[in-house]
């Protein structure tokens, strides 16, 4: 399969862009599912160096299959250490960790996340797991990553509960509330489009688009006004070697990637 | 900033359900009987013993990982009701208690979720009930409330939850840090009246050993008032005195030890058996209706006497070794061998 030729699915471009993301030397706490897959595929790829975290306890696995639960044996396979979560916490909030990875039902322009409630609190429509570890990891690491389709439902002007802080009401607000200084979302990796937050407002804007996908069917598919960067990007799809990567190695039952 | 005071910048609505005094747990701690002697009985007897209707209740491991599922089914099976429960990394846990409606108050890190398996439908049901009181948390929130039990203090800080409605609808205070102005979290402990934690190897004292990852139950054996201790096997009180470095849970912690081989299914056991996903989807499957949960229970737990006939019912020795075989990441072939 040559380089440009490469026809892929939208999880393997999801996937490809978060792990393009992921610097070599870099430390990053990740959960199941896409941002796992991503974090083995950087690691082989441009990024060896990378050292992982679960919040269980697993420091610097060799992945040797994608794992089913943060906790389960895989996550420290081979590790340099099996500790617990208020090491693996603590290490993120004296600010060794870069990179996080989340998800949630509900994400607003601020990328608050919500995956709590759907509906009230005292009476939900829907009871949802509630932060897990979300809420440690966006307060103590570096940068965020969101990884998650893109629709009305998903992108909405008002959360119904905010689990989980991005930039809060924009502005100064996150810092102002007491999270520490210089952390935040960084990026949110949809199905469509690759957005960032701009630096005064904080609100979420479009750096590129998805082959296939303009700026109007991006803002058409999300509840609030969506910003935009002056020229906005197309996003490079994934190249024959990644692809190999992904579906050979990192998940060959296609887990993740057979749900595009 | 006021010197040699905390300044109180606000406070989360939930509720505190466990005791956080730490007199008090010094003062059961005191009268507690921390003599070595055998602690081994029958799961039955130890929940008869230690769980009690009304009691805050922990369990160990990660939800589908090194879980004392025995207990949690002899939990549901002698019917204890109004139990306080301690939501942290809660999944398959917490679908079992869940499903026997057992508690009547939580504290939610994560719950109702089994991770990329989906939502436990019962486990929704209960809680959207209303018949269920709810603090928020977070999973690194509750680490710290049992981590605050076990060194003794009322409280413990942290730089989490800020800003968020899991604060607002949390037991948490948010502080003036009187050293560096700076805002802080205050997170109230959490002495548990009665945990279980599910380890590899254990004396008949209760001297207990963990391969691999210990999320928080370090903490949580030593925050709780009783302690249940399920292990994969007994072993000899010479060999933990011949490598002391390797101990977890020291023998005075623990109430009861119940040796319950393959202990954790249908969760993970690190270096013993992986999970059985095909169970733990007949669970989800079952709980979509209510009537196909109630014979699902009869059949898995009410009417089985023990966690051994469970283990039958499930596949017994040829299933576990199956999932021995996953665990220890053999090929298919070496399988189809046997």
């Amino acid at each position: 399969m040559s380089e440009r030729e490469a026809s892929h699915n939208v999880m393997e471009l999801m996937i490809c862009a978060a792990a393009r993301l992921l610097e070599d030397r870099c430390t990053v706490a990740v959960g199941t599912g896409a941002p796992c897959a991503a974090t083995m595929l950087a690691q082989r790829t441009h990024a060896p160096n990378l050292t992982i975290f679960f919040e269980a306890g697993g420091i610097a696995p060799i992945l040797p299959e994608m794992p089913i639960s943060v906790g389960d044996s895989r996550t420290f396979y081979r590790g340099v250490m099996a500790s617990g979560m208020c090491d693996i916490m603590e290490t993120c909030q004296r600010g060794l960790v870069d990179y996080t990875f989340l998800g949630g039902a509900q994400i607003d322009m601020y990328g608050n996340l919500n995956s709590t409630v759907i509906g009230d609190h005292s009476s939900p429509r829907v009871r949802l797991p509630g932060s897990g570890g979300a809420n440690d990891f966006a307060s103590f690491c570096w940068r965020t990553l969101v990884i998650t389709p893109q629709d009305k439902r998903r992108f909405v002007p008002r959360l119904d509960f905010v689990t989980t802080p991005g930039y809060l009401t924009g502005g100064r607000s996150r810092e102002e509330a007491g999270l520490p200084e210089g952390t935040g979302p960084y990026r949110v990796i949809t199905n469509m489009a690759i957005m960032d937050f701009e630096e005064s407002s904080r609100r979420m804007r479009i750096v590129s688009v998805h082959p296939g996908y303009s700026v109007e069917d991006v803002r058409a598919a999300c509840g609030f006004e969506l910003l935009a960067v002056n020229e906005v990007g197309s996003t490079p799809p994934p190249t024959g070697h990644e692809l190999s990567i992904l579906r050979e190695e990192v998940d060959p039952h296609r887990y993740i990637i057979g749900r595009a | 900033m006021q010197n040699g005071s905390i300044e109180i910048l606000g406070r989360g609505t939930g509720e505190i359900f466990a005791s956080i005094d730490p007199d008090e747990a010094r003062a059961y701690f005191r009268a507690k009987d921390k003599s070595l002697r055998n602690k081994v009985m029958y799961v039955r007897e130890a929940v008869k013993r230690f769980v009690h209707d009304g009691d805050y209740v922990g369990i160990g491991g990660f939800g589908t990982n090194r879980i004392p599922t025995a207990v949690c089914h002899e939990i549901v099976r002698q019917k204890r009701k109004n139990l306080g429960f301690l939501g942290h990394t809660s999944t398959h846990d917490f679908q079992i208690l869940a499903a026997g409606e057992v508690f009547d108050r939580c504290d939610v890190g994560y719950v109702v979720g089994l991770e990329a398996r989906g939502l436990s439908p019962q486990a929704r049901r209960y809680l959207e009930s209303g018949k269920v009181r709810i603090t928020e948390n977070t999973n690194y929130t509750l680490s710290m409330r049992i981590k605050a039990a076990s060194m003794g203090v009322p409280f413990i800080l942290s730089r989490n939850l800020m800003g968020t409605d899991t604060f607002a609808k949390s037991a948490s205070m948010l502080v003036r840090c009187p050293f560096t102005g700076k805002k802080l979290v205050a997170h109230p402990a959490i002495y548990p009246d009665v945990a279980a934690i599910h380890v590899h190897e254990s004396d008949v004292h209760g001297n207990a050993r963990i391969h691999g990852i210990t999320i928080s139950d370090l903490d949580l054996a030593r925050a709780a008032k009783r302690l249940i201790i399920t292990t994969e096997r007994l072993i000899q009180e010479s060999e933990i005195r011949r490598d002391p470095a390797a101990t977890d849970i020291p023998y005075y912690l623990v109430d009861a030890v119940c040796e319950v081989p393959f202990g954790s299914y249908p969760g993970c056991m690190p270096g013993e058996y992986f999970s059985d996903e095909d169970h733990l989807r007949e669970w989800l499957e079952a709980e979509k209706d209510p009537e196909t949960l109630r014979s699902f229970l009869d059949r898995h737990i009410h009417s089985l006497d023990s966690f051994s006939r469970y283990l039958d019912l499930c596949g017994g020795i040829r299933r576990i070794r199956e999932l021995r075989r996953k665990e220890l990441l053999f090929r298919r072939q070496e399988d189809e061998d046997e």
